[in-house]
């Protein structure tokens, strides 16, 4: 069976430890997980949790199965089963001195970065979207520039009516 | 009414209608013991090792189908008690086990006797809660009752800090009526079309099996397991977890499955074309190399957990519910469906099964000179009429019980199948004998597994609980030193144990009967004298053969059709 990135996307009890509940899952039974992102949603006793993972068809019925289980979790889809949108948020800050600072700033308007620090020698550039996106920026900046990467993880919501919600 | 946290503690356990609560006092849970001590209605157990208490209310749990309750303190008392949490959690028994933790504004400072025992339970738990103050008590401890007994079973944990069981806070009490809680919702009744599909493969089968497991026992469908299996008349097989679910006497029964089982019924997964999974999870000690497993069947697997369907093995037809609601659907489809498998289909299937059964897998080599553990667990069978309770350790002891002691009743096998914990057998025997003050229960261990917990026969004595232990007194850690003959080119490393306690001398320090059986003459004669005595704890240790080993075997990466069989199989009766 072939692997495949999945993202999951979880309705959580708002409660110390239920992340840790999640998080435990994925090293206790060896699933990969590629990126976790979790924060309150508008009802402050729930969180959702966004999770990128990998794995065959079996594994990833496995997670879904083995995620549903747990206590706390209240409900969950993968979403990767039908259209949706699933964004990261980065931020990078790069050397940007004289002569590279205008190649830099228009490097980002491609992207459509948001320029989010200037100093004499550097620039914070916040960028979003799919990894891909981010990655390529990444790519396209070159190593050499780059001075510092942080990356959201991937949060991800369905398109049109299809929601989570209790 | 207006108690303090310890107080509520001890009365929501009256308001769950508790006997017993195994436990060990100590500094954080001082609070609670007070209120245990004020009161009459839920008796403590007062054990030796705090892995003592959690065998012991798994044990009365799994004799009883209540939940086992136990109380342990902070930091050692919590991590003490978590192999037997653990061993609870692999063969999904319902426990609750309340930790007591540190005073709240010392918890994360490292304070003494200070563990984190929610992260240290969370992965051998269903679910584990952490109180955060006196007036959440009542409402957890309804939680976790309620999470622990339903959907499937499992141990849960509850972490109370020190302080919130103070007797001078008071608070109003009521213990709530009902439980709700939207992140847990148990299934109860299977998928109507998934279990007519079932049933209409079921009667086209040609060489069916029926594989069934603990959770029979756990959602008390062996009534419901019985019916079905004789309206088909397949043959049945049984996890080690399951036996006693279908009569072991029946004709219909080939016997245990798996690593250990019997020839028939490992041949007959091997070659069946439908097969019949209730309450089961195709553990590896079951399935052997899942390549090899049950190549031509179609599979219908019933269970309640989700998870377990599809985990080891592919499924054709998934049906996710409570056995007891889905076999009775399928009772109904049946008396209202005629239409049934071939007969000379399945006398064909049963003539195969029977040449299989004529080759007598689990025959031994009797001996006049030398105690054959096989022929002492038939004798304990014979002289406790089939009916006694029977826990067993962990090793070659735990196989010989469950292939040759025939149960035909529910909860009277009673071992560590999942985690294969050693010293679960004593403590287990004395929360079953508590549940079971009247029957026969019977430990039967080996001079290894009884040494992990062998304290507990101090609690036997305060206690006044008469159990019997048959201790099969190989000196060899027996499977270890099996599989290093089988797999090491016999270089037994560290398996032999050569500073055994005088087993006599030592049931007696505890005032209780100590017997030694060295002759296969003297068997019998000593479990009548020994079940005989009602009253008392008779630890009776019987010098075995050394060399003896469990057969037949599917050792590693074999499949169900490779069974390693006795040496002299075809010639031993």
């Amino acid at each position: 069976m072939s692997v495949s990135k999945h993202v999951v996307s979880l309705l959580l009890e708002n409660e110390s430890g239920s992340l840790s509940r999640v998080a435990g899952l994925f090293s206790m039974r060896g699933y990969n997980i590629e990126s976790l992102t979790v924060a309150p949603t508008n009802d402050p006793t729930l969180s959702r949790a966004t999770i990128v993972t990998s794995g065959d068809d079996r594994t990833i019925e496995q997670i879904t199965k083995q995620l549903n289980k747990l206590v706390d979790v209240v409900r969950l889809v993968d979403l990767t089963e039908a259209a949706h949108v699933a964004h990261e948020m980065m931020m990078i800050k790069v050397r940007a001195p004289g002569p590279q600072r205008e190649e830099i700033q228009r490097l980002s308007d491609i992207y459509k970065g948001k320029i989010v620090d200037v100093t004499e020698s550097t620039f914070v550039i916040e960028l979003t979207g799919d990894s891909d996106k981010l990655d390529s920026f990444i790519k396209a900046v070159g190593d050499e520039q780059i001075l510092e990467v942080v990356r959201s993880g991937v949060t991800g919501i369905a398109r049109g009516e299809r929601g989570l919600k209790v | 009414m207006e108690l303090s946290g310890g107080e509520i503690l001890i009365q929501s356990l009256q308001d769950e209608g508790v006997e017993y609560v195994f436990g060990y006092p100590g500094g954080a849970v001082l609070h609670i013991y007070d209120a245990i001590f004020r009161q009459q209605q839920v008796k403590h157990i007062l054990v030796r090792h705090e892995q003592g208490a959690t065998h012991m209310a798994d044990g009365y749990s799994r004799a009883t189908g209540k939940p086992g309750v136990v109380l342990v303190t902070s930091g050692p008392g919590a991590t003490n008690a978590i192999t037997g949490i653990a061993t609870a959690h692999l063969d999904s028994i319902p426990m609750v086990i309340i930790t007591g933790q540190v005073t709240s504004k010392y918890i994360g400072t490292d304070a003494f006797q200070e563990v984190d025992a929610i992260g240290c339970t969370r992965p051998c738990v269903k679910h584990n809660f952490m109180v955060k103050s006196p007036e959440e008590i009542a409402t957890v401890m309804k939680k976790a009752f309620y999470v622990a007994t339903t959907g499937r079973p499992g141990p849960v944990v509850v972490d109370i800090p020190k302080d919130f069981t103070a007797p001078n806070v008071k608070i109003p009490y009521e213990y709530p009526t009902d439980v709700s809680m939207r992140s847990y919702a148990p299934v109860s009744g299977g998928h109507v079309g998934q279990v007519r599909k079932a049933v209409e493969l079921l009667a086209q089968a040609k060489q069916p099996m029926i594989y069934t497991g603990g959770g029979v026992l756990m959602s008390e469908s062996h009534q419901e397991l019985r019916k079905l299996s004789q309206e088909l008349g397949y043959p049945v097989t049984s996890t080690l977890m399951g036996l006693g679910a279908y009569p072991a006497s029946d004709k219909q029964f080939v016997g245990m499955l798996g690593m250990h089982g019997t020839y028939e019924a490992n041949l007959g997964m091997h070659n069946c074309d439908v097969l019949l999974a209730v309450g089961v999870r195709f553990d590896d000690r079951v399935t052997g190399e899942v390549e090899h497993f049950c190549p031509n069947a179609k599979i219908i697997h019933v269970d309640i957990d989700p998870t377990s369907i599809a985990k080891n093995v592919g499924v054709d037809i998934p049906i996710v519910g409570d056995l007891k609601v889905v076999l009775t659907r399928m009772l109904e489809l049946l008396a209202q469906d005629s239409r049934r498998a071939n007969p000379e289909d399945i006398a064909k299937w049963w003539s195969q099964i029977e040449e299989w059964k004529a080759v007598k897998s689990l025959a031994y080599e009797s001996s006049d000179t030398v105690i054959k553990p096989q022929y002492v667990v038939e004798k304990v069978c014979e002289v406790t009429n089939g009916d006694a309770y029977v826990t067993s350790d962990v090793g070659q002891h735990q196989m010989w019980a469950a292939q040759y002691y025939k149960f035909d009743e529910p909860r009277r096998w009673i071992n560590s199948g999942g985690l294969g914990t050693m010293g679960f057998g004593l403590p287990a025997a004395l929360g079953v004998k508590l549940a079971h003050p009247e029957s026969d229960v019977v430990c039967i261990t080996g001079e290894a597994s009884i040494q992990m917990c062998l304290q507990e026969l101090s609690t036997a004595l305060q206690y006044g609980l008469p159990v019997k232990v048959v201790n099969l007194n190989n000196r060899y850690l027996g499977m270890v030193r099996q599989w290093q003959e089988f797999q090491y080119e016999g270089r037994y490393s560290s398996s032999y144990v050569d500073a055994l306690p005088d087993f006599v001398k030592l049931a007696e320090s505890y005032n209780h009967v100590g017997m030694k059986i060295e002759n296969p003459a003297d068997v019998e004669g000593a479990l009548k004298e020994a079940f005989a005595m009602k009253d008392k704890l008779v630890f009776m240790d019987f010098l075995t053969d050394q060399t003896e080993n469990v057969y037949p075997m599917i050792e590693a990466g074999k499949g169900h059709h490779q069974m390693r069989m006795h040496p002299k199989v075809g010639e031993l009766s």
